[in-house]
């Protein structure tokens, strides 16, 4: 069981039941568990995807796009079915809320996907964990269990005379797969090589139905907006941004954890007062505000509300919520490398420009940290990373370049004093990868 | 080749959640590895054979995810986090401890078969950071000594 951390700014929408014993299902039903199914049962489709459109709900996962819009994109007719897919394969560094949400209140995703399924015309979704959530699938397994016993699932749900099956899947390891479409393949028992897009899986889809596919996050909103309407939800929030959203502040901070806190909420304040700074009398120096793939801010930049379009307007993103704190001890070099090494590891294989660029890049950056680099090299990264940017069929080309370029541009100088041979300037011993040097 | 009645139960049940008989692979797959410990030629055999696949199928899909392996791995799989959440918290420290405490690197086995060691990527333990995981289990915001006594709980387990 993960730790819960708590501040008096929070406000607890998606978090609400955090722990309170909710993954038992008597428990959940005390604390108005299914009150929100049972609520849209009355309701007729198109206004629920309306609710959810004007609750400004985008969706938790990075993207960011409007939930309710999302979900009006599904044809009302389809000789094919129709399928909800809920995206549990948190796996962007930085980000550990998905897992939180599971292992705490499995029910409310449930309900999500239940009510998503009303919203479309679905009557099947799935809910993939991604497969080093072992003891997660348990949860979600017993809880998918005691839902079908009490008729929340299967036929007739609540009576209703709609019926609406949820399955548990998992996987097996690998970032890719938290690609909307590379997710769909995995389902399917496949490599998860993302597809060729349009069609969007909203036409689409698993099996090739309209399938709507969301974040974990995003569906476990969707029961409070419904119980408590899109004004409410929206007005937690800034403009076209609804509600809360789960923070994960993590690295060199004071009180590191998933905090539930109001879109728009002050970056600054967010580290300096909820996370309670910066260990060890170090300085801040950057600041990942949405995980791995977003562009970095420097200690400058954080007097910014997290919301999707602030930070859009910074020359950033929110993307998943994993607030990743670098104190004035970390090398960017090193920082630089370790983001490309992980989506070097992660890259599918399939598109040229992130297959071999995120390669070139690791190679470029390892021999630039143990103090081979070349003056030319500086540039070389960015233009490397600038060349993989809107040139792959899924955003992992953009998200290992993105980071990249931000720690080019705003990092220079310390690219700078790792020339001519010059030992890492924050390390004692140099970069453990041995690659060889070149003239 | 046998599996368990509760690996059976669960594949059965599986096969009735989807349309195709192959969306079940992935999960399936975990599972026969956690049983058999590595993904043998007989293994994957028998799975294309019950999914009507290919050999060359299933392997084409073992290959792609990283939690899958065709190679024997030690009873306990150690798998150290240092993606960048982990590495600013002294997650490559923890991963030279075990490396010097069981005496060998990245995705070596012990000779006793007792531990395997393995560099992962983002295990989502990002705020309990450093993090460790021993097959599915977490160990969270570890230090190099509560690293050693995590290390030493499985050896005594791994003895019983």
């Amino acid at each position: 069981m993960a730790e819960l951390v708590s501040h008096p700014d929070e406000v607890r929408v998606v978090s609400s039941r955090f722990g309170l014993g909710a993954t038992n299902i008597d428990r959940f039903l005390q604390l108005d568990g299914y009150q929100a199914v049972k609520k849209a049962l009355t309701m007729q489709p198109e206004v629920i995807i309306n609710e959810v459109k004007t609750s400004g709900l985008r969706g938790r996962g990075g993207a960011g796009f409007n939930a309710g819009l999302k979900w009006s994109f599904v044809p009302k007719q389809s000789a094919k079915p129709k399928y909800i897919l809920c995206n549990g394969d948190e796996s962007e560094p930085g980000t550990c809320k998905d897992r939180l949400i599971f292992e705490q209140d499995p029910h409310s995703v449930i309900e999500g996907v239940i009510i998503a399924g009303l919203a479309v015309g679905a009557h099947a979704g799935y809910i993939y964990l991604r497969g080093e959530y072992r003891y997660l699938s348990e949860i979600m397994q017993r809880a998918i269990a005691d839902a079908y016993q009490r008729g929340f699932l299967g036929k007739n749900i609540f009576g209703s005379g709609f019926d609406f099956d949820v399955h548990w899947h998992g996987g097996a390891g690998a970032y890719e797969v938290g690609e909307e479409s590379a997710l769909m393949e995995s389902l399917e028992g496949k490599r998860g090589v993302p597809r060729i897009r349009p069609p969007f899986p909203a036409v689409v889809g698993l099996w090739g139905g309209p399938t709507v596919i969301n974040n974990a996050e995003t569906l476990a909103s969707i029961p409070p907006i419904i119980l408590k309407g899109a004004e409410w939800y929206a007005s937690l929030g800034t403009p076209k941004n609804g509600g809360t959203r789960l923070f994960c502040l993590s690295g060199h901070i004071m009180k590191p954890g998933v905090y539930e806190l109001p879109m728009g909420y002050n970056l600054a304040k967010m580290i300096y007062q909820v996370g309670g700074g910066i260990p060890n009398g170090r300085k801040l120096k950057a600041v990942v505000p949405g995980g791995s793939s977003c562009p970095l801010l420097t200690a400058e930049e954080i007097d910014v509300p997290m919301d999707f379009d602030a930070l859009m307007k910074v020359g950033s993103m929110l993307g998943s919520g994993g607030v990743v704190i670098v104190d004035d001890s970390t090398c960017m070099v090193k920082f630089a490398l370790r983001i490309m090494k992980f989506y070097q590891h992660e890259s599918c294989g399939w598109c040229i420009p992130c297959r071999e660029g995120t390669d070139w890049l690791k190679k470029t950056l390892t021999r630039f940290h143990r103090g081979g680099g070349l003056r030319k090299d500086i540039d070389n990264i960015q233009y490397l990373s600038e060349n993989m940017l809107g040139r792959t069929f899924c955003p992992l080309g953009d998200a290992a370049a993105l980071p990249t370029i931000s720690i080019v541009k705003k990092f220079r100088q310390e690219f700078e004093d790792h020339l001519d041979g010059r030992p890492c300037p924050f390390e004692k011993s140099p970069a453990v990868e041995e690659l060889p040097v070149l003239a | 080749m046998r599996f368990s009645d509760q690996f059976e139960q669960r594949f059965s049940a599986m096969l009735t959640h989807y349309p195709t008989k192959r969306s079940v692979l992935v999960p399936t797959l975990l599972f026969a590895q956690d049983e058999t410990g590595f993904l043998s030629d007989e293994v994957i055999a028998e799975i294309a054979s019950r999914l009507e696949l290919t050999e060359l199928d299933v392997r084409n899909v073992i290959s792609y995810y990283s939690m899958l392996t065709t190679k024997p791995r030690g009873k306990f799989n150690v798998q150290v986090c240092t993606n960048i959440a982990c590495v600013l918290r002294g997650g490559e420290e923890l991963l030279k401890r075990c490396a010097q405490k069981l005496g060998i690197g990245h995705k070596g086995t012990t000779p006793d078969g007792l531990f395997s060691l393995e560099e992962v990527e983002c295990i989502g333990a990002c705020c309990w950071a450093p993090a460790v995981q021993v097959n599915y289990d977490f160990h969270e915001n570890l230090t190099p000594e509560k690293m050693d006594q995590v290390l030493e709980e499985y050896r005594r387990q791994g003895r019983r």
